[in-house]
């Protein structure tokens, strides 16, 4: 176990600025997500971290060592990958102690070892099969007892839950908690998928074109997003565009809309808020003023049944605006119907653009 | 149905022909082998006697054994170094690689008559001369190509994660390459050793030029053989390779499925 600590690393492929001065801590027995598009450069960090690439300035600290040139053999990682990698040529047994014997432990140690490792993912009885032979979610509880045999300082996670069925990987979400939490070791879990980092980690980081964009616990980010890609890239969000006023920003039709107080330096000039689909009422146009909070007028558009909950989309000044509704017996307003938007200050979070 | 029956029918005849065409004289030569009269008359008489006369033939003996000697050294080097050379292309990238990866392709293509020419000449000039040794040298040379066209070709196959998961686990390049490279593409390195022997032991006219008299392989001995009047005692030698190396290739292709994975 170990704090790994990623500072002012910059990695360019030609021309091409892959990672531009990024500055991370990942807490010690903590569950950090990269979160980022493709090409945001989450996966090249991770390679960086691993060291199978060397970054071309900055410094990578494991447990209080540098070790940004240090080759990943010789560094105490565990990485599964998105398509698992498992050796098809040796069986599941063999393919989990293969960290364990290149390392030139002893026989007995290994048996008990690799038992120890099978059975903490489920899989005690399954030694003799061959990769092939295993379905997804087995594969990826396969590369995942290879990985942690070996007692890495950090365990890597490339994108492991993509190549899984929905179904699937639901369950192993919760699995990957339940071994990451057992073991107790610092795990750094790459993806694109949203819903993946808020669920699994303690820890989020948004990454976009080779830059660090954010960080913070998913409620930080989720509630506090800090730009307008931090804030639809992690969940849902409509953004309202106008110009900053002393309680938050009037738009472009003269509406006043009230934002949270905000601690940070008053923003002059043209902004931008951003509110949550699911932070939204939506009233008939007759109902009476409500005292406190924002209102838009709109017209409703489109409505999505989902079981569960309905999105409705919104039309207003040219702009059309998500709003989601818990679906508990009331009655669904209409398209083309005229209705009105209600929603608290607290839930508006203003933006610089 | 009827068309397709009929289809059918021509691609069996077919396939019957080139059948027929490979292996006929095949069999009339293994045949001819065991009969009584030089110049194949008819009729068949059994007998043994080319054999025994091989047996007491001590050019043609000498020259099997140099061509299974160059032969079986040939492989191992060619395969060995042609095995690493594939390795070393699949794994690193530097300046010239494209280059070098084409210019491996002309010497399968370019006549053997040339490359022979070329090489006694060469040979000659820096001073490694003619014999055995510069037939190794020469077989080694044309049969590395092969070894790397085909264990390639295997190793396209191969997901690079495999080796970067290896690494992960603390293993040396070697270990990488030992305990996860080669067990894949083992079936590629077999079927490269089988044409590195098959080009080295079939070899006829870079031997020729590269052969000091009476130090020759089979192939060159066989042909001054026949120069000099044919005897039946080629085809007893050749009918004893065919056996051997058929079988050879029998035992190989049961042990490793080529052209699938495991």
């Amino acid at each position: 176990m170990a704090e790994v600590r990623v500072e002012n690393v910059s990695r360019s492929f030609g021309a091409h600025k892959a990672l531009d001065d990024v500055s991370i801590a990942f807490p010690d027995g903590g569950f950090y997500a990269l979160l980022g598009p493709s090409g945001s450069g989450k996966t090249t960090l991770l390679r960086q971290i691993a060291g199978f690439d060397f970054p071309d300035s900055g410094r990578i600290v494991i447990d209080g060592k540098g070790v940004e040139r240090v080759p990943v053999e010789k560094r105490r990682i565990g990485m599964v990958f998105q398509n698992y990698a498992l050796f098809p040529n040796m069986s599941v047994t063999d393919n989990v102690a293969f960290g364990l014997s290149v390392r030139g432990v002893s026989r007995a140690e290994i048996a008990g070892e690799v038992q120890r490792a099978l059975d903490l993912v489920q899989l005690g009885g399954l030694g003799e099969r061959r990769p092939h032979q295993l379905s997804g979610g087995q594969r990826q509880r396969v590369a995942l007892a290879r990985a942690i045999v070996i007692r890495p300082q950090v365990l890597l996670l490339d994108e492991p839950l993509s190549a899984l069925d929905k179904a699937l990987r639901v369950d192993m979400q919760v699995e990957l908690k339940r071994i990451q939490r057992e073991v107790g070791i610092t795990t750094i879990f790459v993806t694109h998928d949203q819903e993946e980092a808020l669920t699994m980690s303690d820890r989020i980081g948004i990454l976009r074109e080779g830059r660090l964009v954010q960080e913070g616990s998913p409620e930080e980010i989720y509630d506090h997003p800090v730009s307008e890609f931090a804030a639809t890239f992690l969940g849902d969000a409509n953004i309202l565009r106008g110009e900053a006023t002393e309680t938050g920003i009037r738009l472009g039709d003269g509406t006043e809309i009230a934002t949270r107080l905000n601690s940070m330096v008053r923003m002059t000039g043209k902004v931008s808020c951003a509110v949550r689909p699911e932070r939204i009422t939506i009233l008939p146009a007759s109902a009476a003023a409500s005292t406190t909070g924002n209102r838009l007028a709109g017209r409703v558009s489109k409505r999505i049944f989902a079981g569960d909950s309905s999105t409705y989309f919104v039309e207003r000044d040219g702009q059309t605006i998500k709003v989601l509704v818990q679906n508990a017996g009331q009655i669904p307003f209409d398209e083309g119907q005229d209705i009105v938007l209600t929603w608290s200050p607290e839930s508006t979070v203003l933006i610089r653009t | 149905m009827k068309l397709t029956g009929w289809l059918e029918g021509v691609g069996r005849f077919y396939v019957g022909l080139l059948l027929a065409f490979l292996y006929l004289p095949i069999v009339i030569m293994a045949l001819m082998s065991f009969n009584a009269s030089p110049f194949y008359q008819l009729p068949f008489e059994w007998t043994t006697h080319w054999y025994s006369d091989l047996s007491r033939n001590n050019q043609l003996l000498t020259a099997t054994l140099n061509s299974l000697r160059i032969a079986v050294m040939t492989t191992v080097i060619a395969t060995i170094l042609g095995t690493a050379a594939s390795i070393a292309l699949y794994r690193y990238d530097f300046r010239g690689k494209r280059i070098l990866q084409v210019l491996l392709f002309p010497p399968i293509a370019i006549p053997w008559l040339i490359t022979g020419t070329a090489m006694l000449i060469f040979f000659y000039g820096i001073g490694i001369g003619r014999g055995l040794h510069a037939i190794l040298l020469g077989h080694v040379a044309l049969a590395l190509p092969y070894v790397i066209v085909v264990v390639s070709a295997r190793l396209q196959t191969f997901a690079p994660e495999l080796e970067e998961a290896a690494r992960s686990l603390g293993a040396s390049q070697w270990q990488v390459t030992r305990r996860v490279t080669l067990p894949w593409i083992m079936p590629g390195v077999i079927a490269g050793a089988l044409f590195a022997f098959a080009v080295s032991f079939d070899q006829f006219v870079v031997s020729y030029f590269l052969a000091t008299p009476g130090q020759g392989t089979l192939p060159v001995e066989i042909y001054a053989a026949i120069r000099k009047g044919f005897t039946p005692e080629i085809n007893a030698v050749s009918t004893i390779i065919i056996v051997v190396s058929m079988g050879l290739m029998l035992v190989t292709a049961r042990f490793f499925k080529f052209g699938g994975d495991r």
